[in-house]
Parts: structure tokens; sequence; C-alpha cells
């Protein structure tokens, strides 16, 4: 439509001649298609030698083919290939005709033909090869033609039987990737002088034939195609799993890699099939036997070998308690699989001392002898396998050994009991990266511990840790950690206020562990808060400084634990009240309510005495409906009063949000909507609508200040707040539809030249095109609105001059109803806190003018969707420069859900100051509409209107996410 | 049979002294060339004599390697090469190159100018000694001579440790030295590939010892030092120069500036900071971390060790000090503890081994009271902690390493017997080979049954993939026809007929006739007939021919038939075949004696 406008407006106003743009893209297709194969035909003819052709081809390849020319391509690449004699460039046709079977929107069933007449006639193994792969990617285009596949089936089962091992493979994997198991291949039909009459058989005794082919590729390949093939999701066999096990010990690492996944595969399908123990006449569960398998492959001599090992058992949840309990008993070597009822006595006789630990002096000294008929050093599969794993030399191997101690432990509490001490024990690894990841794995498994005093000693000791991850890893640990006694909080408090001392810069992060140490472990405070706040019976304590952080560490704890423990308040002392309301008021987020026997008055605010309590959310929800309700009452806005009701629930809005962070979101949306309406209704209020043109220019001023705000706020309440549904977002294009118009009305009545207007106009009414396209949905929820009348006039619209546009668009907007806000279920704010600069400093940060300086900053950053791509830095400098710098993605941790943290450094850098000066830093989020929410549903014929000046699906921008750090710098001039 | 001998002179049911000799496929080498700290007369060497009475070892080795530069496996290498005398190659690694000599010219300086020994080699002698060095590098197979082969693998323990595989033809025997195969905080595991070696010798160290997990005692050694030195405490660390020494001081100085510990740490001065200088060169046989990260920093330049003096001992505040000799006999180290022993606040702890008699092994049996020279006493108030960081392997490694290597058999060294015994049952239970444990001086034999390779011709192997199944199984034997050429000390296999024609023989045919009586009442034509469709009708696949002249050809089989002139009811029968189908000759035999059917 807007082509059809624009087409009326340019015969009406302007001379310009138009290109047409009429010119189908697909003709050119059409042209380029003979040309194309014509030119590849041409060239290779005139290929004098092999290289020649084989460049023409490279050369060729480079480029890609429209579907409709790829069978010519094709069909003269063939004709080539029977002419060629050299095996190089026959090898890059073959791989070509593979490239270009890829293609989309062709169909290579017709090559099929030509490439299995090709492979009859080929001599040399490589060609072949490239053949049967080309083949391969033939027949996965072609995954629902079950003659073709077959056929291919059959040829590939015929050159299994080549001897170059690159045939073989190449055999192999097409079976793999096309076999089907259920169906017996069909008997070969031609019985050429080598062929055997093999009986029937089917596609995974054919592949499993080749596990003991002597080449060791060969052999990989076939173990990967029967992975292929479990891959497709067809059932494998179990008989094979003694030859996967024997193939776990190949001499070979990348068999012996292929086969530990087998092995994997295998006891994920047959977990309680029982196999019997080789040299007895026991059985155990599949499961445990390949789960002892797996364990002795994680002392294999190939740390790659080692590590898939190690990533596989962390996947077994189904092996038995006392198989996974072994895995951490390095000791323990009596063959629990033959003598399972003997498991007790064996222990014993370890107990017994036959082995030293090598922690005491001469505890290896020789005793008695013990019968060793029952112990076995090695043999017993799972014995100590993590054990190993977390000592492995490799840290990809502790990782992955860690993370697998993860898994199982999640689903065994008795096991994460026991791989507590081995995960404590990595806290102290070589490599960070390690550390970090046993903390994070400690807190995830921490649900089903309970730290004993000295595991807890240890946990604490890396407190002092100096890298700032693992610290606050520790601390997210401690929050999840239940302890088992008073000594224990103690001990982590101590602890704790050692780790504030040493790094300051922890006192958010320490204060929120002791909020949860002291909310989980109520009863075990409540013992030890008189020596907390060091009260005494008798004696007045001197009252402790409420500025230090170590004394604001100790309340928060005690603060959290009397929550759920009423007693507690007895124990307080005078000042201890007095603190707790300065606290509560200050540190909200880290001090609960209590509810303080007579001491209501004290606290701070008087509404929120009133307020909470244990229905607080729901009455602050109540209100928030209320006020809602109350607004929506409002039919028209000009009504004396409706605007003071208006500005008052904004109010109100705005002090429910900080009252009560469950609804911030919420409360916050529903204001700055609020008030979105409310400037557009002043600004539709002012006189200007009556007045001569020309005299209107202050006002003109006022309004258009108001609309550019409200355009502003809408792109803030579209890309701010997460959790909207469509209807919401349309209420907002809808508000900004109408500040756009108001924009128009004013530019129209400002500005003379009619050229300028109709840009706008074409402008505006491309937006209410894509509103339309956007929400056709919503609509019926729009009924008197702005839109809706617009949309109503639009077929007028697009007929009419920029100046009756403007007309109507000015009545329309006076008459159009202010639309009711829904409140979806849960908004939330993007908000960003700058932790760090402080902005606090006095010192300015100096350094020579033409180098730069990094600045750290830490950042939490909440609610934030994506904040990889969306979340910038902006330095501000005084001079009015501003930079925008992109953290790099890693530079964001996600310590918890919804939860971002930014820790990065900001490169600055300017010319020379005379005196140190302050530069702003802050956050911004980054939007572009294009990515709005709703884009997902843009038509196709949007992208051939490339020509066009794209509607508003390009407007970009930023919102301030943070409120700006000021930094002192100062750059002096280099010295000469 | 070829058999390999491995003698221990040194090592044999022992620790100390290291020295085994080898003698396989004609060659013979000696492995390691260790002194005996326990001794101080003529025990502390190997017995050379024991390879010739007199004159000059040259001529009886081939070779000698050396593991690692630990004094009991290089210590009587200056003794060896210029005193009984030796000229021949002496293999080890570089790093074992670069320390050796620093050793043993301590080792000398103790004996000679502090014992006052004489009749002991020099430093001059030392450095002749090294020069007769070949340096090895991991996994590079080096020729010591037209059949002798040997490589060598990473073994841990030390810097630059090796294990060495020797090789002669398809014999090979594989020589640990000492090996660890845990990595620690500055070198590696051990790692050897499947190399089946026939044996495969190995040091015992740890035979009964399976070690807790290394963290667990990291964990413990770093627990009590923080917290003695949080207490204000001094700790004293006995060690020996090198080796745990370096790994220590890496766990030390990482934890100090992971906890951002301030109290000084000391590194006696001496060889020590020769010895890290190689460790700094030598990065590439340390660990992964420090591998990785020797381009920001090297591990080895240690920020917080400071060089000790004697005059620090006595500084207040705390203080971890690393002092040698590490049992605590004599020196720098025992000096400290009796400055320090006093004071419960402070600690001492002995992360290794000590030998019976040494304070160390005193204080660590807990005896409070040592008697000084001269009469003093001194009480030991501080603590005495026990840290076991020894670098071998224990019973489990050494089993590890035997799955690595698939041994076919294997022998037990430096270790005692009555550990060795132990594991010796375990090995044979596990895993079936033969395992020994000579003592010095006994030899132990080997029967080897080593494969003959024989080179094939192509034509040859060919034919008999034509004639057989699709492919050969490579598991299972085959039989083929061929002639074997022994000429000039190669071994081919080739088709007859080109043998005939190398060799210039020309072609005998053999030919085995045999006559069959048979009852026939029909003329000679007839019989003929009907042995010709009997043969039809019974070798289906075969190709018989009916030929005018009155013979029937199955195959290269020719029939005839002939009746005696006094009885025509009596057919004789004439089969001959040639050699090639005597199966087939055979069995026509046997089939017309049976008689045709009627």
């Amino acid at each position: 439509m807007a082509a059809h406008l624009k087409k009326r407006v340019y015969e009406e106003f302007s001379k310009v001649s138009q290109v047409t743009l009429e010119e189908v893209p697909a003709k050119k297709l059409r042209l380029t298609k003979p040309s194309k194969s014509a030119a590849l035909h041409i060239d290779l003819c005139k290929a004098t030698s092999p290289t020649d052709a084989l460049q023409y081809l490279l050369h060729f390849a480079r480029k890609p083919v429209e579907a409709e020319s790829v069978e010519g391509v094709v069909r003269i690449l063939l004709e080539h290939y029977y002419k060629e004699s050299d095996n190089s460039v026959r090898l890059k046709i073959a791989s070509l005709l593979g490239l270009l079977s890829k293609t989309q929107g062709f169909a290579p069933d017709c090559v099929v033909d030509d490439a299995i007449n090709t492979l009859n006639n080929e001599k040399s193994h490589q060609v072949l090869a490239q053949l049967l792969d080309t083949l391969l990617i033939i027949g996965t285009q072609l995954p629902d033609k079950i003659a073709v596949i077959q056929r291919l089936i059959d040829v590939a089962c015929k050159h299994l039987t080549s001897t170059y091992f690159g045939v073989r493979n190449k055999c192999l994997q097409l079976l793999g990737c096309l076999g089907t198991v259920d169906k017996p291949l069909s008997k070969e039909t031609d019985a050429g002088p080598g062929a055997q009459t093999s009986p029937v058989r089917d596609v995974q005794s054919l592949i499993s034939d080749y596990f003991q082919d002597q080449d060791p590729r060969v052999r990989t390949a076939a173990i990967k195609a029967m992975l292929q093939l479990h891959e497709r999701g067809m059932k494998i066999q179990q008989t094979i799993y003694n030859q996967a096990c024997k193939l776990s010990s190949d001499d070979y690492e990348q068999v012996r890699s292929a086969a530990v996944q087998m092995v994997w595969v295998l006891s994920q399908h047959y977990p309680e099939s029982i196999v019997p123990i080789p040299s007895s006449n026991e059985e155990i569960r599949l499961v445990d036997d390949s789960f002892g398998k797996i364990c002795h492959m994680v002392s294999d001599g190939s740390w790659v070998v080692r590590v898939q090992a190690a990533k596989l058992l962390g996947s077994m949840h189904q092996v038995s308690p006392h198989f996974l309990e072994q895995t951490l008993d390095k000791k323990l070597m009596s063959d629990l699989r033959r003598k399972r009822t003997a498991h007790e006595r064996a222990k014993e006789l370890y107990a017994s001392g036959e082995f030293s630990s090598g922690r005491r002096w001469a505890d290896d000294a020789p005793k008695e002898k013990v019968d060793t008929s029952g112990v076995n050093l090695i043999d017993s599969g799972a014995c100590g396998a993590f054990v190993h794993g977390l000592e492995d030399e490799m840290y990809e191997v502790r990782i992955a050994a860690v993370e697998a101690l993860c898994s199982l432990a999640q689903s065994s509490p008795s096991f994460a009991e026991k791989c507590l001490d081995f995960l404590v024990d990595m806290f102290n690894d070589e490599i960070e990266e390690v550390r970090l990841q046993s903390i994070h794995v400690l807190r995830q498994i921490s649900t089903h511990i309970t730290l004993r005093e000295d595991q807890l000693d240890t946990v604490l000791a890396v407190l002092e840790d100096s890298s700032r991850d693992i610290r606050e890893a520790l601390h997210e640990l401690l929050c999840y950690t239940n302890v088992s006694t008073k000594e224990c909080i103690q001990l982590a408090l101590v602890e704790l206020l050692k780790n504030l001392s040493k790094y300051p810069t922890d006192r958010n992060s320490v204060w929120k562990c002791l909020k949860f140490l002291g909310s989980r472990h109520p009863t075990l405070v409540l013992p030890i808060v008189p020596e907390l706040l060091s009260t005494h019976p008798y004696f007045d304590t001197p009252e402790p400084d409420m500025d230090d952080p170590a004394y604001i560490a100790v309340l928060v704890l005690v603060f959290n634990a009397a929550k759920s423990c009423p007693t507690m308040p007895a124990l307080f002392s005078d000042h201890t009240f007095r603190h707790y309301a300065y606290l509560r008021d200050s540190l909200s987020h880290l001090v609960p309510h209590l509810r303080l026997p007579g001491r209501k008055q004290t606290a701070s605010s008087g509404l929120e005495a009133s307020g909470v309590g244990s229905g607080s959310l729901e009455s602050a929800q109540n209100f928030l409906q209320d006020s809602l309700i109350r607004v929506s009452a409002l039919q028209n806005l000009e009504t004396p009063g409706a605007q003071d009701l208006l500005e008052f629930t904004i109010r109100d809005l705005q002090r429910l949000g900080e009252l009560q962070t469950e609804l911030a979101g919420s409360a916050d949306f529903c204001a700055t909507y609020l008030h979105c309406q409310l400037l557009l209704t002043k600004a539709l209020q002012e006189k200007l609508w009556t007045m001569a043109v020309p005299l209107c220019l202050k006002q003109n001023a006022k309004v258009s200040t108001a609309a550019r705000q409200i355009l502003d706020e809408t792109y803030k309440l579209e890309f701010l707040y997460s959790g909207l549904e469509t209807q919401q977002i349309a209420s907002i294009h809808n508000v900004r539809l109408q500040a756009k118009a108001l924009l128009l009305i004013l530019t129209a009545r400002s500005k003379r030249g009619v050229d300028r207007v109709l840009g706008v106009c074409e402008k505006f009414l491309q937006d209410v095109e894509s509103f339309q396209r956007l929400f056709m949905t919503e609509l019926p929820h729009f009924q008197d609105s702005f839109v809706e009348k617009l949309l109503e006039l639009m077929p007028r619209l697009t007929a009419c001059k920029p100046l009756d546009l403007v007309k109507i668009l000015q009545t329309t907007l006076r008459q159009s109803r202010f639309i009711h806000l829904k409140l979806p279920e849960q908004i939330h704010r993007a908000s960003a806190t700058i932790i760090e600069p402080t902005g606090e400093s006095d010192n300015p940060l100096k350094f020579t003018t033409g180098l730069v300086v990094a600045l750290d900053i830490d950042a939490t950053l909440e609610h934030v969707q994506d904040p990889q791509t969306t979340v910038k830095v902006q330095v501000l400098y005084p001079d009015g420069q501003s930079h925008i710098i992109h953290p790099k993605p890693g530079d964001f941790r996600t310590p918890g859900p919804g939860r971002v943290r930014l820790i990065t450094q900001v490169y600055l850098s300017h010319s020379a100051w005379t005196e140190a000066c302050q530069i702003e830093v802050r956050l911004l989020l980054a939007y572009s509409s294009s990515s709005s929410k709703q884009s997902a549903s843009k038509p196709a014929w949007n992208e051939s209107m490339d020509g066009l000046p794209t509607s508003e699906s390009c407007i970009e921008g930023t919102i301030h996410l943070s409120k700006p750090v000021k930094v002192f710098i100062m750059p002096k001039p280099a010295r000469r | 049979m070829p058999d390999i001998k491995i003698t221990p002179l040194g090592a044999g049911q022992d620790v100390g002294r290291s020295c085994i000799l080898v003698s396989i496929g004609g060659k013979n080498i000696m492995l390691d060339c260790g002194m005996h700290m326990g001794y101080n007369d003529d025990r502390r060497f190997p017995d050379f004599s024991y390879i010739t009475q007199n004159g000059r070892l040259t001529e009886f080795l081939d070779c000698v390697i050396i593991s690692h530069f630990h004094l009991d496996h290089c210590g009587a290498l200056p003794y060896m090469s210029e005193m009984v005398g030796y000229d021949g190659p002496i293999y080890m690694t570089h790093p074992t190159k670069a320390i050796c000599p620093i050793l043993l010219e301590d080792f000398r300086k103790i004996t000679v100018d502090k014992k006052g020994e004489t009749n002991f080699f020099t430093s001059q002698m030392i450095k002749d000694c090294m020069k007769k060095v070949v340096p090895l590098n991991l996994h590079q197979t080096v020729q010591v001579d037209e059949e002798l082969e040997i490589k060598a693998y990473y073994a841990g323990h030390v810097l630059g440790a090796a294990m060495v595989q020797i090789k002669v033809g398809l014999e090979s025997v594989v020589y640990t030295g000492d090996y660890n195969m845990t990595p620690d905080r500055h070198l590696g595991a051990a790692w050897i590939d499947k190399c089946r070696p026939d044996i495969l010798i190995s040091e015992s160290t740890y035979a009964t010892t399976i070690r807790d997990s290394k963290r667990c005692r990291e964990r413990d050694f770093l627990k009590k030092v923080h917290e003695t030195v949080e207490r204000g405490g001094k700790v004293l660390i006995p060690v020996f120069a090198l080796g745990r020494a370096q790994e220590l001081c890496i766990l030390l100085e990482t934890f100090w500036e992971r906890m951002n510990l301030k109290a000084p740490i000391y590194f006696s001065t001496g060889l020590t900071e020769k010895a890290n200088h190689y460790y700094k060169l030598f990065i590439t046989w340390t660990n992964q971390k420090i591998r990785k990260t020797f381009v920001q920093r090297n591990m080895f330049e240690f920020k917080h060790i400071k060089a000790f003096d004697r005059s620090y001992a006595d500084n207040p505040g705390p203080m971890v000090v690393f002092a040698t000799p590490g049992m605590l006999h004599a020196g720098q180290s025992l000096q400290i503890f009796k400055k320090w022993a006093g004071n419960e606040k402070n600690m001492v702890i002995m992360p290794g081994y000590c030998v019976q008699g040494t304070v160390g092994h005193k204080i660590l049996n807990g005896q409070k009271k040592l008697e000084m020279e001269g009469r003093a006493t001194l009480d030991v108030k501080l603590q005495v902690e026990y840290m076991s960081f020894s670098a071998h392997a224990d019973a489990k490694g050494i089993m590890q390493l035997i799955r690595m290597a698939e041994p076919r058999n294997m022998l037990l060294v430096h270790g005692e017997a009555k550990k060795m015994e132990f594991l010796k049952d375990k090995i044979e239970q596990e895993f079936s080979i033969s395992c020994y444990m000579p003592a010095n001086g006994e030899t132990t034999t080997i029967v080897t049954n080593p494969s003959v390779p024989v080179d094939i011709s192509l034509n040859l192997l060919k034919r008999e993939m034509a004639l057989g199944g699709p492919l050969p199984d490579a598991k299972r034997p085959r039989t083929m026809h061929g002639t074997l050429i022994m000429k000039d000390n190669s071994l081919r296999l080739v088709s007859p007929e080109q043998a005939l024609k190398e060799l210039g023989l020309s072609e005998h045919q053999l030919r085995f006739t045999c006559r069959v009586q048979l009852h026939d009442p029909h003329s000679d034509t007839d019989t003929l007939g009907r042995i010709y469709t009997h043969l039809k009708s019974v070798l289906k696949s075969y190709s018989i021919q009916h030929v005018p002249d009155g013979t029937v050809i199955v195959e290269s089989i020719v029939i005839k038939v002939t009746s005696s002139a006094e009885e025509p009811n009596l057919k004789v029968i004439l089969l001959s075949w040639s050699y090639q189908d005597e199966e087939l000759g055979s069995f026509l035999s046997t089939l017309l004696k049976k008689g045709l059917p009627s």
C-alpha cells in the first residue's frame, strides 16, 4: 500500500522519474542457468591438462549453483567424468557431485543411477571412496525413498570387501547413516567371481563383522556406524556388547574412544539385562558391568579416552549404589563382583593394614599375612575411578570427572555424601577453572548434604583465595549449605569476617551469604546470639559502630535468624533495636521484617508497619489492581479531576514499587504508562490547537518536548520490562503512534514546505501499517482507540493529501479513548547497579595522554534479557565526548537465575587535561525495534523492498540502565 | 631358543645402588649405575668385577643407560667409566645430563673433602665421564648400533626421569627406573604405549602401599603449614635439594599467592639455585599447568621464596624454611632443627623416607629426647609431622603401568624383598604372567619366542589372496604354499616357480601312479564310460573330460582302463596324478576301489 501511495504522491508532486521496481529477479536466474553449465563445459573442454581441469573445477566449486541448473551441471560433470583419466580430477568431480546434490530444492534422485554406474567402473580406490561419500550425501537427502536407499545399501555391502580402508570406511558410514536394523538386507543379486553366497543378514551384524577389521580406522568407522544407527533411533542388539568391551582395550586410541561410547550406549539400552562374569559363574546387571568397564577406562593411557570415559560416567544413573560408591574408594579392592558376601570381610582386611596410606610414618610395616585370594588390585573395575580421574594429569579429565561426580551425586544422596570429601579436595587444585567448577558442583549438590565441622573448615579455608570468582562462588555455596552445629555457624562467621576485612570489596556478597546462613539455621544461631552481639547479662556493653561492615554482617545474620525464631529478639539490647530500624531501612534487601514486641512505633515507615504482615504482598497487589481499576473508570481524561487522579495514582504506584520489591516491575510499568497518558492528555489540552499558527511557537516547543518524552518512555516500556504480553506491547505501540501523530501535526503546523511533511506522512502511514501487521490479533482489544480509528480511515488516509491527513489525525487524536492497561502475571524491570567504581574516590586515576588506562567495572544486572548483546558501557567525558564500549561475552557471569554479573575492564584514553576531572560511566541497554518481540512474524515480502526506506523496523537506540558513576581521571601530558 | 638374561648388580631385592645388566640378542646393556647410601666401603658401588675380573668394561658392554639423576642411579658412573674403565656410549636425557654432574660433584666433595677419603673419583673424572654421554629425547628412537635401539618414555618421578625401552630385533626390554603414576605439582605422570616388551623391569619401592589421594596429602600439608604460620610458629621442612623440594616449593608458592600470605619462605642455598635454574630451563619436562603458563610466568621463578641465610633462623615471627638434607642427619636442617626444637609452636614436616639411625627416623618414631654429640640432650617439643610426598608409583600405579605396557614377563627390582613377594603374587595372579625378583648377582633367564620375519613376494601374496576368501582374517593363521629361500642372512618366501628360476634348477614332475583292479563284465570302453559318468555324478564341481583316445581326465589326473588278457572281467584301472593333486588322486583311488555302481 505504501508503494501505491508513494507512486501516487510522486505523480502528483515530483518530476523525478521513477525507476521501476518491476524487474523480477527470477528472470535473471533463468538467464544464468544455461550460461553457467555451458561455461563449465567450455572450461572443461578447454582444459589441456588435469591440473587445468582441476583448477577450473576448484574455481567452479566456489560459486553457488541454483537449484534449477544443478541437473545440467551434473550431466556435464558426469560426461567429463567418463572421459577423464586422471584420478584427482575424477575425485574432484565426485566430490562436486556430492556438493551439488546438497543444493536446496534439488532432488538428487536422478543422479543416483549415474553415480552407481560410475562406481561399478571405477578402479581408483580414492575415487571410489569419494563416490561412496557422494552417495551418502545423496542418500541423506532422500530419507524417504526406500528403493533408492536399498540400492545404496546394496552397493555399500558390495564394496565392503574392498582392500582399501577408505572404501570400507565409507561403506560402513553409509550403512550407519542409511541402514535399518529391523529389515534384513536383500540378498545380493549379482554373483560375481569373488562373491560368496552369504546368508541373509541385517545391517548390524554386517557392521559388527568389521569390529575385527585389521585396520584401526575401519574398526573405528564400524563402531561409529553403529553409533550412528543408534543415533537414528535404531535399536541395537545386545549381542555386540562383548565385542564392544573387547574393543575398549584396543591398541588404538580412536578405537577405544569410540568403543567406550558404544559400551555406554548399550548400557543405556539394556541396563537390566544380566551378563555373566568371566571366570566365575555369577552374573551381574549389564549397566553395572559396563560401569566397571568405563571406570577402567578412566585410567587409560590416552587422555582423550580418559575425558570421554569420565564424561560418560556422569550419565550412568542406573548403576547400583555399591558400584557407584566403589568409584570413590581406592583402598577397597576386594572383587565385589565375585564375592559380594565377603564385602565386609574384605574391608576389614584392608583396615587391618595390608596397605599403608602414606599418611603416617611406618604404617606400611609388614604385618601378618592376610588371605590375598579375595583381593584384587586392578580388575575390580569401578574401584577408585573417580579418585584417579580427580588426580589426573590433564585438567580436562579432572573437570570431566568433577562434572560426572556432580551429575551422579544429584541423583544419589548417599553418593553425594561420600563424594563431598573429594570435591572439597578439589578446592585445592592447581588450575583455577577446576577449583571454580568444583565449588559450583558442591553448590549444586548441597541440598543433599550437611557439612560437618571439619569439612566446613576446609571449605572455608578457600575464602582467603585471592581470586574474586572463587570467593564469590564460595559465598554462593555457603548460601545453600546446611551445617550441623552451632560451632559451624561460628566458624563460618569468623571466616567470613576475616574475608571481609581482607577483601572489603566482598561486602555485599558476604552480607548476602550471612543472610541465607541466618535464615537457614535459626536454631543454631540462637544459642550464640549473646556472644555475637557481645551482650552481657549485667553490664552494658559499649554500642558498636553502626558503620562497621563486620558489625552489619553480624546483625544481618542475627536478624535473619530471628525472623523464624520469635524468642530471639528478647536477647537484643536497646541499641540492637535501633540498629535494626536503621538497617531495615537502609539495607531492606538484607534485613527482613521482624515482629518486634512493642517496637512497632520505632519502625521508620508508617505505611510499612500497617501495610505489611503475612498478606502484605497480596494487599499490595490488591492495591495495585484497585488503583488501575479506578483509573480505568475514567472515560475521558479531559474531565476535571481526572488528571489529578491520574497524578495521584502515578505517585502511589511509584511508592508502591519502592516498598514492594516483588511488585516493583508491575508498579513501575503502570506508572510509566499512565505518565505517558497524562502527558498526552496535557499536550492535547494545550491551547495551541485553537490558536492561530504563528502565535503558538512557545507552546509548540512544549508540546513537542512532551511528545518526544512520550516516545522515549514508550521505548523504555517496550524494552526495559520483561514478561510483557503482546497486548501490552500493542498498547505501547498505540501510545507511540499517538506521540508520533502529535509530532506529525506539529511539523505540519510549523513547517511550510510540503515535501518535508510528505516524507513524515509516508513514514507515519508505514508505522500504522506495520502496527496492523504485527498486532492483528490484538485489534479487538482496541475499540475506540486511536489506532482503531486510524485503521478504519486508512483507505481514505492513503488517498488524501498530507494536509488533509494532518487534519484527520488531529481530530482522531482528540476523540480517541484512553486504553486501559491489563497487567500481565509478572513484569520485571531490567536494572543494573554499578558496584565498582564506587565514585567515592578522591584520588584521580592518572595516566599518560595518548596511552590507555583500564578501569575495572563490576556491575550486577537483573532481569536483562540476552545481556551479552544488549548491555553496553558508556563513558562520558567532560567535553561531551562519549564512548560506547561493548563488553566481551566472557565478562558476563551468571551467578543465579535472572541475575547477571558484569565484571569487565573499560579502557579510557583522552588528550591532556589541566586538572583532574570526572567522567561518567554508566550502563546502557541497547535496543533495536527490529529485535522487537514481534518481528519474528515479519512477512517475507518486506525483504524484497530493500530499496525503500525501511519502516520503523530499524530504529535503534539505547536506554539508560544504571545510574551514572563518576570517576576522577587525570590524563597527564607525556613527558618528552 | 633365544633368551634374555638379566642380572642385577645392585637394587636386586634392595633399595639403592641400582645397576642391572641385561643381555638381549647378543647385546649387553647396563641399566643405571648407582651408589648405595648406606655404605661407606666398597659395597657402596656395584661389583663390576662380575662383568670382568681385570681390564676395561668397554668390550663387554654395548651401552650404559641412566634413568635419572638420583645418586642411587648414577652415583657410580664416574667410578665405572673412569676408574674401572668404560669408553662406550652412556645414554641419559637432557635434564639428567645437566643436573647429574652437579650432584656427582657435590657427592665427591662430601666424601673427599669432608670425610677425607682417598682413592675416589676426581672432578676431572666427572667431566671426562660426562663427555661420553649421549643425550636422549623423549620418544626418540636412538640406534646404538645396527641392531640395538633404545627409546625413552616420560617417567615423572624427578625432572628428566625416563623409562627406557631396549630393543634388539623383535625382542625388547623396558626398564622403568623410578617412576610415578600420579602427577604432582610440577611433573606429569609416567606414560608408556602398549609396546608389549618381553620383560618389564620395574621398581617396587612402594610395593605394598596404596596411597591416599594426593590431594588429601597436599591439603593436610598446606593446612598444617598455614595453621602453624598463623599461630606465629616456624615450620622446618627438611628436603633433599632436588625433586620433592621443587614440588613443595611450588605447592607453597601457589598457596601463598592464592591466600595472600605474607610470612616469608626460605630455601637453604647451595645446590638449589643451580637446580632451580635447570627446572626453569627444562620446562617441557614438567606438567601441563607449568608448561601452559610459563609464557606468562615461569612457575619456578618464585616470588615468595627467598634464599636462606643462617642468621634468619633466629628472626622472630613465623617463617617456613626448606633445608637440606632431608633426613635431619647433618647440615643445615639439623642446625635449624636444634634451634627450633624447644618451642611447641614450631613444627617440622618430614616429607619423605628416613633411614634408620638418623634424627629424622628417631623423631618420627616419637622420641622426645635426643642425644646429641657431646652428651647433650635435646628436648623435642615441636610438632613432628610426616607427609609422604615420595614420587614413586604405589602398588596400584605399578599395576597400571603393567596394564599399559602389557609385558610378557615382569621383573621387580629396587624394593624390599618382603614387599616384592607380595606384589609378585599379585602380578602373577592378576595378569597371569611370570614375575621374577632376582637378588643381587642372581641371573634371571627368560626364554623368548621371537617371531622370525620373512619377506614374501608380492606375486605370491596376491595369488593367495585371489584364491582365498575376500579378506584375510587378521586373527586367524592361514596356510599357504611357497618356497622359503634362506640366502645371505635373509629369509624370503617366493612361489615355487620363482624359486626354481632363481636357483637355476629345472622343475621335476612327480607323478603317482596306481592301479585299481575292478571286476566289470563290460568292455574297456564301456567301463571307461561308466567311470566317466560315475565320476561326473560324484565330483560335480570338477572338470571331467572323456578324451577320445581312451582316457578320462579329471583336472590333471589321467584314468585309463585296460583289461588283463587272462581275465577279461578283471579290469585294471590306471590312475596317474601329479604331486600337486595328491589329495584328489588318493580320493579317486579309494573311490574307484569301492567299485562302480551297477
